[in-house]
């Protein structure tokens, strides 16, 4: 994956490469969707149609050797950590070729290679892992940082308190992105916070909290690189309020009976974060057909790179348990 | 040879731990001036400094889940858990975090992280604070788990676990802090899944963990004033477990009792007593008896916590019972 040139500045370039990263997770996503329904990938599967800006953001301004944790929803996160579709989608398929050789699935991506340190299915469990990552780095003198990413709904964990509390006491470089998509599962804000301004939390134990528009990259991706130089400086954590929106349900096949049938519509209409970088950058329908064609190859060669997979042997159940 | 008592056996582990190895720290609620609740790491701030003996907050989900990150990055942190029972709050880190990243991860990832923590009865502390949860433990893939009963023992075992990959939950009992014995100079480390005959005997086998140990080896005394030879085995380690040598004992013995603290109810002896009359089914003479704590909770009373618990006489009766000498 390219870097991007000049850190905290973005050309057009950058951000039409921005563009391209963000569509190649949005088809991945839809084509994961589809494999599901025709039956061919087991468990459950979270898709991020609607937050891919910030997956592309964050990721693109960490450095070499920063980490992060991600969540359920993790396949934009470990294609924009530098995951190869081609391992993404062999893990989702349960082939040794995967990026956990088929011993985690779609909640269970790892690339510690790429610095992806896992998914978590339990929500809120990374967290003070991500804590501890970061007091690693501090006490060894390296320039890294540790990020977090995790939804509304995990801050209503005792881990995100604990681990944001030890994170600020011990300022450790750490930073803590909130994707407020609205949802936990289906539960909407209102009936899980007592709190609109979830960024408040953060602030309750005196952590320094950006607020950004997650369906806008480059903003995303400025308020990363603020974020980053603040961790790294050494001046403690931080807390990346990230406003986003979910297009689609918790889940692949859920019914979203909880949710306004026109809420999706509408946001969609307005919250895709894909038209609205294309619009800013100018991109012409060749320019997008262009990429659409580049990033079909890509996920369809993803889809053939799985199929042709190894299956794991049954008895390669017992590998792994202990080093 | 110096003397050393279980808890500065413990202290001398972690210390010469940390003299060797800048990346082993230790971290957990009130370890730092104060020592810890058990008094285990006095004397360590002044000489490593609050960053390595470092105070947390009262969170066992970050101190646990903390130290799981930090050993994903290649540190060998020591996270001490005050009681036992504060394990509950921790056991999602422990068990859905630690116990599987190496495995979710299809091998990529190593957690070298040690829980340390104590607990037991003796005290009269009451129901929260002197349970005895190993066997929950024993039950997780991906863990180890191991119980010291002596100064030696807890020293070079806790040697082994810090410089063990996996993670391990590491139990001292309450009551054996002062017990005190001679050890080598040097540090013996003692391998993750051997375990220790401390006492050989012809008739019966008692395998016993924790404090229990101690009162299996008063009840052999006792036994063999009356003729009857007692053999006492330790596993040290619950997980992975000595098998070869627990059989291998019962079936010279032909009779076996499994004697530890915890409730027998779902007890780690229950465990112990499924791998013993499977493989030793045809040598045993008398059914496989188990000590352990009657089934309520740790109640306050000092005489409810001393009838609740069992102690050598209660082994005793449980070894006449397989020579059929029992009431």
């Amino acid at each position: 994956m390219a870097k991007v040139e000049q850190r905290g500045t973005l050309s057009k370039s950058d951000l039409r490469d921005f563009y391209r990263e963000m569509l190649l997770i949005r088809r991945f996503e839809e084509k994961v969707e589809e494999r599901f329904r025709a039956g061919e990938l087991a468990g459950f599967l979270h898709v991020a149609i609607g937050q891919e800006a910030v997956a592309v953001g964050v990721c693109r301004a960490l450095e070499d050797g920063d980490i992060i944790m991600s969540t359920h929803r993790a396949h934009g996160h470990s294609l924009a950590k530098g995951t190869h579709p081609n391992e993404v989608m062999a893990e989702l398929y349960g082939k040794a070729e995967g990026c956990s050789h088929g011993y985690g699935g779609s909640m269970h991506l790892y690339d510690v290679e790429h610095g992806n340190m896992g998914a978590n299915a339990v929500v809120g469990g990374g967290l003070p892992q991500v804590t501890g990552a970061a007091l690693a780095f501090k006490m060894r003198g390296e320039p890294r940082v540790a990020v977090a990413f995790f939804g509304d709904g995990a801050t209503n964990t005792g881990a995100f308190h604990e681990a944001l509390n030890m994170a600020q006491l011990w300022t450790v470089p750490a930073v803590f992105v909130l994707e407020d998509n609205k949802w936990a599962e289906s539960t909407p804000e209102s009936q899980h916070s007592p709190l609109r301004d979830l960024s408040k939390r953060a602030e309750a134990f005196g952590m320094y909290t950006v607020k950004v528009d997650g369906q806008d990259a480059e903003a995303v991706y400025k308020a990363t690189r603020k974020a980053l130089e603040h961790a790294r400086s050494g001046k403690g954590p931080v807390f990346m309020h990230v406003d986003t929106y979910r297009l689609v349900g918790h889940y692949i096949g859920d019914p979203q009976i909880y949710r306004p049938k026109n809420e999706v519509r509408k946001l969609r209409e307005t919250k895709d974060p894909l038209p609205l970088l294309r619009e800013r950058l100018g991109l012409s329908d060749e320019e997008v057909q262009e990429l659409e064609t580049e990033v079909e190859e890509i996920v369809e060669a993803s889809v053939e790179f799985a199929k042709s997979g190894t299956d794991p042997k049954p008895e390669d159940a017992l590998k792994n348990v202990y080093a | 040879m110096p003397e050393l008592s279980y808890r500065e056996a413990v202290r001398d582990a972690l210390t010469q731990a940390m003299r060797r190895d800048d990346d082993v720290f230790v971290m957990g609620e009130d370890i730092a001036e104060m020592g810890g609740s058990m008094g285990v790491t006095q004397g360590m701030l002044a000489e490593f400094g609050p960053e390595r003996i470092r105070n947390t907050p009262i969170s066992e989900i970050a101190l646990a889940g903390a130290a799981v990150g930090a050993a994903m990055q290649g540190m060998r942190p020591v996270a001490e858990i005050m009681y036992e029972d504060f394990l509950t709050i921790a056991t999602e880190q422990i068990v859905n975090q630690a116990a599987k990243h190496r495995y979710m991860s299809g091998g990529q990832l190593t957690v070298p992280v040690v829980f340390r923590t104590q607990g037991g009865a003796g005290w009269s502390p009451g129901a929260q604070h002197a349970q005895q949860l190993e066997s929950w433990f024993v039950h997780i893939p991906g863990l180890k788990v191991v119980f010291a009963s002596t100064p030696e023992d807890v020293r070079g075992l806790l040697w082994s676990s810090i410089y063990d990959d996996n993670p391990v939950v590491f139990f001292e009992h309450r009551t054996l802090y002062g017990l005190k014995e001679e050890v080598p100079e040097e540090i013996e480390p003692i391998p993750l899944g051997r375990a220790r005959v401390h006492r050989e005997g012809e008739d019966v086998t008692v395998i016993a963990t924790g404090r229990l140990v101690h009162e299996a080896l008063a009840a052999a005394a006792e036994a063999e004033k009356e003729g009857v030879s007692v053999e006492v085995v330790d596993p040290r380690t619950l997980q992975p477990l000595d098998e070869n040598a627990l059989v291998s004992s019962v079936k010279k013995t032909n009779r076996c009792v499994v004697a530890h603290e915890a409730v027998v109810r779902g007890g780690f002896g229950a465990e112990v007593a499924a791998v013993i009359q499977y493989q030793a089914f045809d040598w045993l003479d008398a059914p496989i008896e188990r000590v352990g704590a009657r089934f309520c909770p740790m109640p306050f009373a000092p005489v409810m916590e001393e009838w609740v618990v069992p102690h050598a006489n209660d082994v005793l009766e449980a070894v006449y019972r397989t020579v059929g000498r029992g009431n």
